[in-house]
């Protein structure tokens, strides 16, 4: 390479935000170089669940047919844990399990990330693992490449494209984001515990390839803001614990103890029981949604992904496919601006214009005050999974009290510890939350 | 089945793994077994060995053999084997043995089994176990040539007890050299009285957790006291702390001692590699959760450098 | 002076190695492939050589088709070119040895380096039975080196002490740690590599002089107990290394 040797595009991050990118700017044609600090595509990537994929399924037709994917989800549950109870709400279709399977796979983004790379590499992009950027070089008010370690060596290029994640220290570095709000960064916890597949597959009721997610709140986390998780892998399951850091701190909590709680839990136990600790890590996910969101671009920079905070917090949980939308809308607007030859901010804020009309920022939107509100009355994570399932409790239990003055204890209980307005309040607030 | 065994030696004595492999050969032998005896004095040596059950001694006695060399010992050992055609061919895996054993297959065209902690013959070959992948796995594997060619695991063979009234008939044997391209110009010996960490019963380990090069005096403070010799993990060798010879792991040695006390260590998984055939394991360390718990027969949780001189003088009273 | 350097695609340290389907290999799915560690410490030891004395380093490997990112990485620390030699499943040392000599022996040298084991197999015999077959000598898992004219002094490491061994040239040498310290492959390194030569040379590897019988898990070791904390649970622990475990 001659020292003047320079890219059009540099992308900083091969996860799916980076990745997506590459691809899309090859296939136009752009030289690109993807800059990867881990030792190869998907060796820090920690994801817990579902790889959604829309966007993957435009950008490599039916790879589901070749990709290290592990099961496709036609089972969601989401539940409520007390001390000892849950409650829950379970869904289930084998609608699901035909093409494109409901754009829902779980995976192990340390295969899948890299089978994705590949795959990536093989449509001309240079991807280079075990290279971190340290540093945005910047002039005038204008990105103009990065330097790497190890060695400091500097590359030039006409702009960078910043994919690297929930950190995004590159980011905070130009001035385009504040320090993270605890309140506003989770830390999630995963381990992923080896089981025989058919113990698996008897365990959570699926048919073949099928796989299921479970959302878990009240005590799976402590009554924290957050949630725990549980997906089933072929071979194995992905559980884990995320909350936000200024909860977790609040109550003085530890997120591998939450872990260990969750997984002792009586409802928890037994879906984990006899399994074999594969793996265990920890990242934060960015759950400011729209109204923390950092500046997207500067001249010669634009950022995606968990790296722009592109994360729906809600039920819904997904990053992945905000991640390689956004990567894909970032590489059409540098696309653009190499025809023009020109890579200033007015022309790359075309990007904004973009993830405008795109399902990015019409999700971020609607839920955008989902987490304020959450953060606002912890109690619904905190008091009601107890009261429900206290209720739920007494409702079922067989004695020999007729029928008709337990529904009258239950429901004096309801008002007494709950409230009917309050409830109702609460439920509405939610509703509007999610307008 | 005819085995020959070579039984190495340093300046007189036999290795402990040589008399491992010569024991193991009398067991795998149902027909003759023969050692090989190479240096200077080998003839007067090799007596010796008829205790472990050798029915014949062929010893190379010259000058030039005095210190190892690859090729000096391999032509005597060709010659051995020419002259008594052997099913099997043994040796101990030290370095020498691993350094020998590879040229010699390679001149008699046959493949070497290497390091292995099981022998035996079926449908006339040699078939060994032996760990591959740092231990993760075992392979059991047969060779396909003869003579087949084994290394053995110090520590992996037991020996028998030696039996006086037996002996062995020595041959000399005329030691056709030859031109050496290598050899050995110098031997830096270690200090006297050093307990070499391969046949070493105790071994005392510390790892990142004991801060400092002077802090190592602590753990050979209790070496000292049992009789065994001090190890390292890979952090403390990289710190400069101990020398590359300390070293406990997949780069470092494989040991496999009665008591392995491990202190400051954390139980990566390539130090493991070096140190789980241990019979008995102890882990000093600060952090409850390290994953050398997991592997460890007793652990103390606690701050090394109180624990370890309460540790030597509780053991000093009751030995 | 130009330097080969053997190198070997292994799994990495850290991998937890699954047995594969047929029983008698290891599964290499999900399992990410390194340049062998010690293999490091040769390529390393050739660079320094080169930069000295000048030359070409030549990398050279007999393995599957991916065994090339091996060769990559090699390059981006700075060697020459390399040679690959395709052959899915590299048998034994005995057989590897001879596919490689059967190669070299038609490429001109003045030293050829090897790692001291390859972290697969655990061997340690390759380089050894390479040298037998070339007619040259060998020098094994080695800690340090000096070159003179023609000859090299050479540190390795016994039980019990270090022998200093003096070797004509051209010799075939193997790397052990504390030979050296491996260099960092930089960005420029890296984006040459993939510009540099990799030569495919057909090549025999032969029937294996071993058979596989099987492979097994090594019995796990259980876990133990934790006597105590601190200093107040050593008396405890002693005696259970004299009661229970009977060890002191
Ligand atoms: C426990 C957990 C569970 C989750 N569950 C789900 C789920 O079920 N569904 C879902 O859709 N999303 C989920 N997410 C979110 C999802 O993982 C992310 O939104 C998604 O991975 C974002 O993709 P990305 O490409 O922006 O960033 P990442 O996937 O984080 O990739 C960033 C890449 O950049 C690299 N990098 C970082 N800094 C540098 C640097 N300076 N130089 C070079 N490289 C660098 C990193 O090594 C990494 O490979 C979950 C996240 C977590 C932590
Ligand atoms: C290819 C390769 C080969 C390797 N080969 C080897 C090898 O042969 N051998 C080897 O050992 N490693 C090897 N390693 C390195 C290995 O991965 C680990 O990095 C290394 O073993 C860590 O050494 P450690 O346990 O001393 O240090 P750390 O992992 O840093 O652990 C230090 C421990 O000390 C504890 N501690 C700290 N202070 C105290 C105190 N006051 N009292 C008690 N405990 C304390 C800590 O809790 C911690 O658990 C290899 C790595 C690679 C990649
Ligand atoms: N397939 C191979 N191709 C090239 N070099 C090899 C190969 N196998 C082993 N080597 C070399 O020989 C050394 C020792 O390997 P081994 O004898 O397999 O433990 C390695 O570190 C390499 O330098």
């Amino acid at each position: 390479m001659s020292e003047e040797e320079k890219f059009d595009c540099i992308v900083v991050g091969a996860g799916p935000a980076g990745l997506s990118a590459a691809l899309t700017l090859v296939k136009a044609g752009v030289e690109v170089a993807v800059l990867e600090r881990g030792e190869y595509p998907g060796s820090k990537n920690v994801m817990g669940g579902i790889l959604f994929t829309p966007v993957l399924d435009k950008l490599l037709p039916e790879f589901w047919k070749s990709a290290p994917v592990e099961r496709f989800v036609t089972h969601r549950r989401y539940s409520v844990l007390s001390k000892e109870g849950e409650a829950a709400f379970d869904f289930k279709t084998a609608a699901y399990g035909e093409p494109d399977y409901n754009n829902s796979w779980t995976v192990l983004r340390a295969k899948f990330d890299r089978w994705f790379a590949d795959q990536v590499e093989e449509a001309g992009a240079m991807i280079i693992p075990g290279m971190m950027v340290s540093e945005l070089l910047v002039k005038d008010g204008r990105v103009t490449g990065v330097k790497t370690e190890p060695g400091g060596d500097e590359l030039n290029c006409d702009v960078v494209i910043c994919c690297e994640g929930a950190n995004s220290f590159l980011a905070e570095q130009v001035g385009l984001r504040k320090p993270h709000d605890p309140k506003h960064l989770a830390v999630a916890v995963k381990e992923v515990i080896g089981l025989p597949q058919d113990e698996i597959e008897s365990r959570f009721h699926l048919n073949g390839n099928e796989g299921c997610a479970y959302e878990i709140f009240g005590q799976a986390v402590q009554g924290t803001f957050g949630s725990g998780f549980l997906y089933t892998n072929k071979e194995s399951i992905s559980i884990g614990v995320g909350s936000t850091i200024h909860d977790m701190k609040r109550h003085e909590l530890n997120p591998n103890d939450v872990l260990e709680g969750f997984k002792k839990h009586p409802a928890i136990a037994p879906l984990v029981k006899g399994g074999e600790s594969l793996e265990y890590a920890a990242h934060m996910i960015p759950e400011g949604g729209y109204s923390h969101m950092p500046k997207l671009t500067m001249s010669g920079l634009i950022l995606t992904g968990d790296a722009a905070g592109f994360v729906n917090a809600s039920h819904y949980h997904e990053g992945s496919n905000l991640a390689m939308a956004s990567g894909v809308h970032a590489a059409e607007t540098v696309i653009a601006a190499k025809e023009k030859g020109d890579f200033s901010e007015a022309t790359l804020s075309g990007y904004r214009d973009k993830l405008e009309n795109s399902f990015v920022f019409k999700d971020l939107k609607k839920f955008q005050k989902f987490s304020g509100f959450l953060n606002d009355n912890p109690h619904l994570l905190r008091d009601y999974p107890d009261s429900i399932i206290g209720l739920l409790t007494d409702y079922f239990r067989i004695s020999e009290k007729p029928k008709a003055q337990i529904e009258k204890d239950v429901i004096a209980k309801f008002r007494r510890e709950i409230g009917i307005i309050n409830f109702a309040k609460d439920m509405y607030k939610m509703w509007r939350a999610t307008r | 089945m005819k085995v020959l065994v070579f039984a190495e030696q340093r300046n007189g004595e036999f290795r402990k793994a040589a008399v491992e492999a010569l024991c193991e050969g009398r067991r795998l032998a149902d027909g003759e077994l023969i050692a090989v005896v190479i240096g200077k004095g080998a003839a007067d040596l090799g007596g010796q060995l008829g205790a472990y059950g050798a029915d014949k001694i062929l010893a190379f006695d010259h000058d030039l053999l005095e210190l190892y060399s690859t090729e000096g010992f391999t032509a005597c050992l060709q010659k051995a084997a020419e002259t008594v055609s052997p099913d099997a061919i043994l040796m101990a895996a030290t370095a020498m043995g691993r350094d020998l054993a590879p040229r010699l297959g390679a001149r008699l065209d046959v493949p070497v089994l290497a390091d292995v902690t099981k022998l035996s013959f079926t449908d006339g070959n040699i078939e060994a176990v032996r760990p591959v992948y740092a231990g993760k796995l075992n392979v059991t594997v047969r060779s396909k040539k003869s003579p087949g060619i084994a290394t053995t695991r110090p520590k992996a063979f037991l020996p028998t007890e030696p039996d006086g009234s037996k002996t062995a008939e020595v041959v000399a044997m005329d030691a056709a050299v030859g031109d050496l391209k290598a050899r050995v110009k110098q031997v830096q010996s270690e200090a006297e009285g050093m307990i070499e960490l391969t046949e070493a019963d105790f071994i005392v380990s510390g790892g990142r957790g004991m801060k400092s090069a002077e802090n190592f005096k602590i753990i050979e403070d209790l070496a000292k006291v049992l009789g065994g010799a001090v190890g390292a993990s890979r952090a403390a060798v990289d710190s400069d702390w101990r020398g590359h010879g300390d070293q406990v792991g997949q780069t470092g040695k494989v040991v496999a001692p009665t008591l392995y006390i491990a202190a400051g260590i954390s139980g990566a998984i390539q130090h493991l590699a070096g140190m789980t055939s241990s019979k008995v394991i102890v882990a000093i360390n600060k952090d409850a959760d390290a994953p050398i718990f997991k592997i460890a027969d007793y652990g103390i949780v606690g701050d090394a450098m109180e624990v370890l001189p309460v540790l030597t003088e509780a053991i000093k009273a009751v030995k | 002076m130009n330097i080969l350097v053997c190198v070997k695609h292994v799994p990495d340290t850290e991998t937890a190695v699954k047995i594969g389907s047929d029983g008698k290999s290891i599964s290499t799915q999900d399992v990410n492939f390194i340049l062998n560690p010690y293999d490091e410490y040769a390529v390393e030891e050739a660079l320094k050589i080169k930069e000295d004395k000048g030359g070409e380093v030549t990398l050279i490997t007999l393995g599957p088709e991916e065994a090339k990112k091996t060769l990559r990485t090699g390059l981006a620390m700075g060697a020459d070119k390399a040679i690959h030699l395709p052959c899915d499943a590299p048998p034994d040392s005995l057989s590897i040895a001879n596919a490689l000599a059967e190669v070299i022996k038609d490429i001109e040298y003045d030293l050829i380096f090897c790692g001291k084991q390859a972290m697969d197999n655990d061997n340690a015999q390759v380089p050894i039975m390479l040298a037998e077959k070339l007619g040259l000598p060998n020098v094994s898992a080695i800690t340090k080196l000096e070159l003179e004219d023609g000859t090299a002094v050479a540190h390795r490491e016994f039980e019990g002490g270090v022998e200093v061994v003096e070797t004509s040239l051209p010799a075939v040498i193997s790397a052990h740690k504390g030979l050296n310290e491996p260099r960092y492959a930089s960005l420029k390194g890296i984006m040459m590599a993939k510009k540099k030569p990799i030569e495919d040379k057909p090549c025999d590897c032969g029937d294996a002089a071993i058979e596989i019988v099987d492979v097994t898990y090594p019995q796990q070791r259980a876990g133990g107990k934790i006597v105590g904390e601190g200093t107040e649970a050593v008396p405890e622990l002693v005696k259970l290394l004299q009661e229970e475990a009977k060890v002191i």
